[in-house]
């Protein structure tokens, strides 16, 4: 990429250093622990589907079992491979006896345990593969149909109805959507499981759940045959239930999923140590199946002041694109997010904005950035807003963005009606395309307001990230380092969920994701 | 206009408080584009219907009934799968008597940080008990916070930073029943409600029920309740059975000054 910053590599690579050493012991913490939800997930992944009479999932009743008879500690897979020797069903059969307490969850004798293990690993294997199946379809789809120029316009559909949001999003991908992201229920992030089967309600969203992948993902491999591309569908791995949407999103074919380090436990106030263990697991299967992550520093600016906290985006980026690594994603699939919600009457705003946004991509030039115009900024004037969107789709072009998320007039309002997506993608289009190669031909002062910019945040980041290094990952989210949000280790949603492997803890699932990813 | 001295008390407007444009009738207000009473109107729809003549004349008399003549469709495009959309202009049939328009409002002055404290430190003598919380599903608690936190919103100060408030934020996806049990608890003084997600008018609901449960508790005249959000209004929410509701953009100092004006008139 065209260094056009004249940022210090020094610099750079002073944040790598701070960042790697933040992610070294993040996982490091993650690979001592475990979580109800990795435990699930890994279920889901061996082949457990469905809900028992009352509606709770089935992988819920059975990780409950292994829990409450004590099993829980050495990983799910072992006692539930056998629970199935003894039941002699298949995995989702053997759920069912487990949930109605016909099947015990125990840790098998020591002449069962090969045969457990045999099992377990079979399914693991078999999930594995329904990953990589996945995976080879998408290939083959863009391979055939390709997928149209970079950045990729990303839109939202979030009616609360799956049906409704397929009409949504095939006629947003006639009019140019190359990414459709279904947005989510507003309670969702924080329920300890996944609704199951097609939903037609939901509040500020739709559910997500492994039926609404499916009817989603049909209706954009319908779509993509007519518009002669591939249409790409993005969901959450988040929440409470991060690592079993990451599972059921990569069996599916998600194509990309929103998943950032920090983000629910700033945001929705989830325990840290439950998040960034459910994240490295959700992030190894993210690698495995080939999907794009989007991380969520979008959405810092939003509580903290756009300009003299710039950095901690810039910073936060550098941590999760460290943690992403170590989890065996390449940096071409780390979608990192960037949003610095600019106040649009600030004078020179645009100027800046294009420093924050170049210097984005001369720092991390293979991530494909998910670029966001100002949602704080819309105030419900749909026809200034429109302008304002515009503005920084130009912005988006001429800095070489790789995700585009394409700013809605209504933002603020409701979610997007039909026409609102209509005049948005009109609009971005038209914008960048009539600037489609202006960045091959823009460079920027030396030493000008660009440059000074870009060298200001990427030194403020460098400070913080040493100091967060020095201080460590928990103590600087407690002091409120990030989007001026303090949390603690022990507070937030979800820790009674967390434990530490025991000895003889054992995950088919991870071990064949680990071999595959990383070797 | 009648006068409007006492704390927290919606005074109807006999006549117009502004002087109104050469021309213009208040007892008959039309929208204006270019000539007074034109009653220029634009208007934006999609169809569940592909673009075709006839539905362009299903929207052009869609737009008569909503009382438009003199329609022109300026814009028109078939989004695909059976949508069409359509830009409008027509010019309204109806009027509004805006000399007989009354809207509920919280009338309470407003007063600065200092001067906050200080009347309850005068008034009261003790500090007040404020406890706030987005209820139902809602993690949005971008409004309570602003009022609330330390930091506050536009530049003031939030309720925690005043000496004479004692906070406790109980932030996003708190059951209603919950809320007023912590209420409760705390003595409080003001509960405070945010609710940001309007989807289906699930506010409304949430709001409803929280007002339903406070009553059957019996506490209901011991606390000031107080909703906001970006679709909450003074009117919603005193048809819901709220003392006071605030809209997007308000600030601290808005809603400070109304829980100490109207917690004083209420002594006396």
């Amino acid at each position: 990429m065209e260094r056009k910053l004249d940022l210090d590599p020094a610099v750079i690579e002073r944040c790598r250093r701070a960042a790697a050493a933040v992610a070294d012991f993040v996982i490091g913490f993650a690979r001592e622990r475990s979580t109800v939800s990795i435990e699930r997930a890994t279920l889901r992944l061996m082949g457990v589907g469905g809900a028992d009479a009352e509606g709770v999932p089935l992988v819920n009743r059975v990780v409950e079992a292994a829990a409450a008879r004590r099993v829980l500690g050495r990983g799910v897979a072992l006692s539930f491979g056998a629970a199935m020797a003894a039941a002699g069903e298949d995995a989702t059969g053997t759920a069912r006896l487990i949930a109605s307490g016909r099947v015990q969850m125990t840790a098998p004798t020591p002449g069962e345990e090969d045969a457990a293990r045999e099992r377990a690993a079979a399914l693991a294997e078999a999930g594995c593969e329904r990953i990589l199946a996945a995976r080879r379809a998408r290939d083959g789809a863009i391979g055939r149909l390709g997928e149209g120029e970079r950045p990729l316009l990303y839109v939202i559909v979030a009616s609360g109805n799956i049906f409704e949001d397929t009409l949504q999003a095939k006629v947003a991908a006639r009019a140019g959507a190359q990414v459709v992201a279904v947005i989510r229920s507003t309670a969702q992030s924080l329920l300890d499981y996944i609704p199951e089967g097609a939903t037609t309600e939901g509040f500020g969203g739709t559910y997500a759940t492994q039926e609404n992948f499916r009817i989603m993902r049909a209706a954009l491999d319908e779509v993509s045959e007519e518009v002669g591309r591939y249409v790409r569908q993005c969901n959450y791995a988040s929440g409470l239930c991060m690592p079993e949407m990451a599972a059921l999103g990569a069996v599916e074919r998600l194509d990309m999923m929103l998943n950032d380090a920090l983000y629910g436990i700033l945001f929705r106030d989830i325990n840290m140590q439950r998040t960034l263990t459910d994240q490295a697991f959700s992030r190894l299967i993210s690698a495995a199946g080939d999907l794009t992550i989007n991380t969520g520093e979008d959405n810092y600016l939003t509580t903290a002041d756009p300009l003299k906290a710039a950095h901690t985006v810039l910073a936060s980026q550098f941590i999760n694109e460290a943690v992403a690594l170590r989890c065996g994603l390449p940096p071409a699939r780390i979608g990192l997010g960037h949003a610095m919600q600019m106040d649009p009457w600030m004078e020179d705003m645009f100027v800046l904005e294009v420093a924050q946004a170049r210097m984005v991509r001369e720092v991390f030039p293979e991530a494909p950035i998910k670029y966001m115009p100002p949602t704080k900024h819309m105030t419900g004037n749909i026809f200034r807003g429109h302008v304002q969107d515009a503005l920084f789709a130009l912005a988006s072009v001429m800095t070489g963005q790789g995700i585009h998320l394409v700013g809605m007039m209504t933002e603020a309002m409701h979610t997007p009606h039909i026409h609102d997506r209509f005049l948005a993608l009109e609009a971005t289009r038209m914008v960048m395309t009539a600037a489609r190669h202006l960045a091959d031909e823009v460079s920027f002062r030396a030493q000008g307001r660009v440059q000074a910019r870009a060298r200001e945040v990427l030194a403020q980041a460098a400070e913080m990230l040493d100091a967060v290094a020095r201080e460590g990952l928990f103590a600087a989210i407690e002091k409120g380092w990030f989007a001026d949000v303090s949390r603690s280790p022990g507070g937030g949603r979800g820790l009674a969920g967390v434990f530490r492997k025991e000895p003889g803890y054992w995950n088919p699932v991870e071990d064949r994701l680990r071999a595959q990813v990383i070797g | 206009m009648k006068p409007q001295d006492e704390v927290g008390q919606t005074v109807p407007r006999a006549v117009p408080p502004v002087a109104l444009p050469p021309g213009a009738d208040p007892h008959q207000v039309r929208p204006y584009g270019d000539t007074m009473n034109d009653g220029a109107v634009q208007v934006s729809f999609s169809l569940p219907l592909p673009l075709n003549d006839e539905a362009r004349e299903t929207a052009r008399r869609l737009a008569g009934k909503m009382g438009l003549h003199d329609i022109l469709i300026y814009h028109e495009a078939d989004l695909g799968y059976g949508f069409s959309f359509y830009i409008l202009y027509g010019k309204c049939r109806h009027t509004v008597d805006y000399a007989r328009v009354v809207v509920p409002k919280v009338s309470t002055t407003r007063m600065g940080f200092e001067e906050i404290n200080a009347f309850i430190r005068e008034r009261v003598g003790r500090p007040l008990r404020v406890v706030g919380a987005c209820i139902g599903n809602d993690a949005h608690t971008v409004g309570i916070d602003a009022i609330l936190n330390m930091k506050g919103y536009a530049g003031e100060y939030g309720l925690e930073r005043y000496p004479m408030f004692k906070v406790l934020n109980l932030g996003s996806q708190v059951p209603s029943e919950d809320l007023l049990a912590r209420a409760v608890e705390f003595r409080a003084d003001a509960v405070l409600v945010s609710q940001v997600v309007t989807q289906k008018d699930i506010h409304l609901t949430n709001l409803a029920e929280l007002v339903d449960m406070v009553e059957a508790e019996g506490v209901r005249e011991r606390v000031l309740m107080i909703c906001g959000g970006p679709r909450i209004t003074h009117e919603v929410a005193l048809e819901l059975g709220f003392d006071a509701g605030f809209g997007p953009g308000t600030t601290p100092t808005v809603v400070a000054s109304f829980i100490v004006q109207e917690f004083v008139r209420r002594l006396h």
